[in-house]
């Protein structure tokens, strides 16, 4: 097959800074003009209007009982909300720091030392722990248990034993009124 | 360049007419003027939000609006909490609870509008047994394939409840034999001939309405004269009103036109620098070829 | 064609897998015939249409639900709340009709410059089989937002199977998965439009292969005999696509962005309703051709045949043409009756349009029957009569400097 000619591959002097200089611009319009098109399609994938819509939520508390523990759902995630009784509550605080392996103290993990909110999502590998219903297995520390790979959280929602890395994870939540969270 | 992407807007747009010319139909819908239209066009906020009120001051009691939630109406102009305050008007029902029950709540900014009948069946029980359209879309659906086609048919509609006349033209008209028929007819058919064949007008419980087709509608006129009052202080006529209400009905059909357009304007511009740089390294590579 | 770097690693891949070289040959130095006008830009133009079907339509698909319940919504989901979610799919409406309007100018050339003929016969009859996948993945991606004209389309044209003798009932019970046209069968186009555009691609490769095989054709309609006539690929034709392909572009924004739904149907908008019909139904403009040969014919059986028989036709007008002379240019009869065969497409394509009724009958029977007549009558038997083509010059390079 006979290959084409190219009688540019004479051509020398001015006219050939001209053209490498449109060789460029061309190019770069390409690239530009396809990365133009390409971003809207990739941004597509990022959540869209009605899910950002929902990215928070509102919970009315009044009638969790002391004791009891309810879970909602939030961004597509349990989220517990337990009332504790006082002595859950006094257990948390006073376990040392030294005993934890992400040491964090109870008062940080909540807004009113009553009500404990928290992804009940097990930061090893993404179960959702026990402990929710009455019937429930607890775990050695009272709190929550997770069944695929035997973490124990305390009544703190901290790690305690097992392979999760880090204590259970407090949403972004802020008190509206007494009795009621907005989450998210 | 410049004189091609004018020819080709040119073709477009007598393409247009002629389209809509030849959809068949005897009943010709006139053009209103609108600022969506056009190259940059926008939405009119102002008109926006009057058209809003006169829909869910009169339209809403029949039509749903399925598709636009109340989050949505930050396009009108409203802010966070003046949403909210609109959401909390409406109850939607929610649930199951955990006793496994419905329940009614005030709506929320993510909910959509509620409709007025619970499903079409109930609609179309207590609407003379034909359902009213959902509205969300009707602005894209019934007319013309252009922005403002759709809303020039709302608005000649809710204008075109005028005075019923004794006979208006049939539905079918004259039918032809053949294609000798067809000529003879274009050619040697007198001005009488060429007429339309009109029938008779009963309209029983419909309105007659100019620009509906087959000129009987279940609807009875939805709007009179300060049929809403506007908040806004605007005189509440039947052309005001329907103006906006068409003019919000575009908006839910198609709310990302503004958008579209921006982003239209910007393309352009680039495509007509990326084609004027390719042109001019065309000419440069092909210089010397002969 | 051996491709030499010194890059190490370059050149122990190239060893075993010769993308390089491969890749370097068809863009590169493959050599084109020097005297190639705009029509030769409509073939990369419709590559460039399919790849954007492909990437827009598989973001479309992360989104769609192809369920007789959610498809309008979920549809409508895409042009309100997905980020850009308008944009994509009005470009996928709009390059759809675009992509058609570069593939039948694509075919208009190979009819006028005889690009049909050996030895492109096979290169011919690959395109005329791009053209049927086309037709039938761009029926099926218009059932899937489920509006009216999706559901009453889907009901025609799947009853068109229902002329087949015999069997045909059996046929169409079998395509719908029911008895009528209901979620089986939007789930079934919903699978075969996602797979088809990919089968398309394993075509265009052999189309394109088969191209490099035979070359080119151009306006002259005669071989290039050394280097003098060609030119390479890079950069000539690779700056005159890309030029191409900003003014093929500018056009598509005009409508992209300005008139998105003037090549749809407006009762595609209103949620298909089993239970009533639409009062015109029409399909997607670039099927109203077809359409108006199918409606020509009184019989059923008769008119499906007829329509399938004008696309099936193209594959053998290699051999119903039996002029040795390619180019029209050269052939002052038949370059005639080629802008007669077009006119009387475009005639097709309006009486499609029109609703079922007189005169416009009668001229769709007319016209379909111009339509047979060039490829069976026309071309086979006429012109070999009446037809004295000029001199072909002796070489493109000489053709080209006489100019």
């Amino acid at each position: 097959m006979a290959d084409g000619a190219n009688p540019e591959n004479s051509a020398q002097g001015s006219g050939e800074t001209r053209r490498e200089f449109l060789y460029l611009t061309a190019g770069a319009m390409t690239v530009v003009g396809a990365a133009g098109a390409i971003w809207p399609m990739i941004d597509s994938m990022n959540p869209s209007a009605d899910v950002l819509a929902l990215s928070s939520i509102e919970v009315d508390l009044s009638p969790i009982e002391i004791g009891q523990s309810v879970t909602v759902t939030w961004r597509g995630k349990p989220v517990f909300i337990r009332r504790r009784v006082a002595e859950e509550i006094a257990i948390a605080e006073e376990t040392p720091l030294a005993d934890l392996p992400d040491p964090q103290t109870d008062e940080d993990r909540v807004e009113k030392p009553e009500w404990l909110v928290l992804v009940g999502v097990c930061t090893h590998l993404g179960c959702v722990p026990l402990g929710q219903k009455t019937g429930d297995k607890k775990g050695d520390y009272g709190g929550w248990f997770c069944p695929c790979h035997g973490s124990h959280y305390d009544t703190s929602g901290r790690i305690r034993k097992g392979p999760a890395p880090t204590n259970l994870e407090v949403p972004p939540y802020a008190f509206l009124t007494d009795n009621s969270i907005k989450i998210g | 360049m410049k004189k091609i992407l004018i020819g080709f807007y040119a073709a477009a747009l007598s393409l247009t007419s002629s389209v809509a010319l030849a959809s068949g139909s005897l009943i010709e819908i006139p053009k209103q003027e609108w600022s969506f239209q056009g190259t940059f066009g926008s939405y009119d906020k102002a008109s926006l939000q009057r058209g809003f009120q006169v829909y869910k001051d009169v339209c809403s009691g029949c039509h749903s609006l399925d598709l636009v939630a109340f989050r949505n109406l930050a396009d009108l102009g409203y802010n966070e909490d003046e949403i909210k305050a609109i959401a909390a008007e409406y109850t939607v029902e929610d649930g199951p609870n955990d006793e496994g029950e419905m329940f009614e709540r005030n709506a929320i900014p993510a909910d959509r509008f509620p409709a007025p009948f619970p499903n079409e069946k109930a609609a179309a029980a207590s609407n003379g047994g034909k359902a009213p359209p959902d509205l969300s879309l009707m602005a894209k659906a019934r007319h013309g394939g252009s922005d403002g086609d759709g809303a020039d048919y709302i608005y000649a509609l809710l204008t075109g409840y005028t005075d019923a006349p004794e006979e208006v033209p049939a539905s079918t008209q004259r039918q032809f034999t053949g294609l000798f028929d067809f000529l003879s007819y274009k050619l040697f058919a007198t001005e009488e001939e060429k007429k339309p064949i009109m029938e008779p007008l009963e309209l029983g419980d419909l309105s007659y309405n100019e620009y509906f087709s087959g000129y009987k509608i279940a609807m009875a006129p939805p709007l009179s004269e300060d049929a809403v009052e506007y908040s806004d202080g605007t005189p509440a006529t039947v052309e005001q009103m329907s103006a906006d209400v068409s003019h919000f009905l575009m908006w839910a059909a198609e709310p990302k036109l503004e958008a579209r357009k921006n982003t239209g304007v910007k393309v352009m511009i680039f495509l007509i620098i990326f084609t004027l740089v390719m042109y001019a390294a065309k000419r440069k590579v092909f210089a010397k070829v002969h | 064609m051996s491709f030499k770097t010194n890059n190490k690693v370059v050149q122990w891949v190239e060893d075993r897998l010769p993308l390089i070289s491969m890749g370097h040959h068809t863009l590169y130095e493959y050599p084109m015939p020097k005297n190639l006008n705009y029509l030769w830009n409509f073939g990369s133009l419709a590559g460039f249409a399919l790849v954007t079907m492909i990437v827009t339509g598989i973001i479309l698909a992360m989104q769609y639900t192809a369920h007789v319940d959610m498809a309008f919504n979920s549809v409508e989901r895409i042009m309100r709340d997905v980020n850009n979610g308008w944009l994509i799919r009005y470009i996928h409406m709009n390059m759809a009709s675009f992509f058609f309007i570069a593939v039948y100018i694509h075919m208009m050339r190979g009819l006028y410059y005889g690009s049909y003929k050996a030895p492109r016969e096979l290169l011919w009859q690959l395109g005329v089989v791009i053209f049927l996948l086309m037709m039938a993945t761009a029926f099926m991606g218009y059932v899937l937002p489920w509006g009216q004209m999706s559901f009453w389309g889907a009901t025609v044209i799947t009853n068109l199977f229902s002329a087949i003798p015999v069997v045909g009932e059996s046929i169409v019970t079998w395509l719908w998965g029911g008895f009528s046209v209901d979620n089986p069968t939007l789930n079934r186009f919903f699978a075969l439009h996602y797979l088809l555009p990919f089968i398309i691609v394993a075509v265009v490769v052999l189309h394109i292969v088969a191209l490099h095989t035979v070359t080119s054709n151009n306006p002259l309609g005669i071989d290039m005999k050394g280097p003098q006539d060609s030119l390479t690929f890079q950069p000539y034709y690779t700056i005159k696509d890309l030029f191409g392909l900003g003014v093929f572009l500018m056009l598509f924004a005009f409508f992209l962005f300005w008139a998105p739904n003037f090549m749809g149907h407006p009762d595609n908008y209103i949620p298909a309703n089993p239970l009533s019909t639409p009062a015109h139904i029409v399909p997607e403009w670039y099927f109203l051709p077809f359409y108006a040969i199918l409606r020509a014919v009184p019989d059923k059986l008769g008119g499906v045949i007829a329509m399938f028989g004008a696309i099936a036709i193209l594959f053998v007008l290699p051999w119903l043409d039996r002029s040795k002379i390619r180019s029209c240019k050269f052939r002052p009869v038949a370059r005639i009756f080629f802008w007669i065969f077009l006119a009387n497409g475009l005639l097709l394509g309006w009486l499609g349009g029109q609703p079922a009724e007189e005169p416009y009958v009668a001229l769709s029977r007319i016209a379909t029957a111009y339509y047979f007549f060039h490829f069976l009558i026309l071309l086979p038997i006429i012109l070999p009569m009446i037809e004295r083509p000029r001199e072909l010059p002796s070489s493109i390079h000489e053709a080209v400097l006489k100019s």
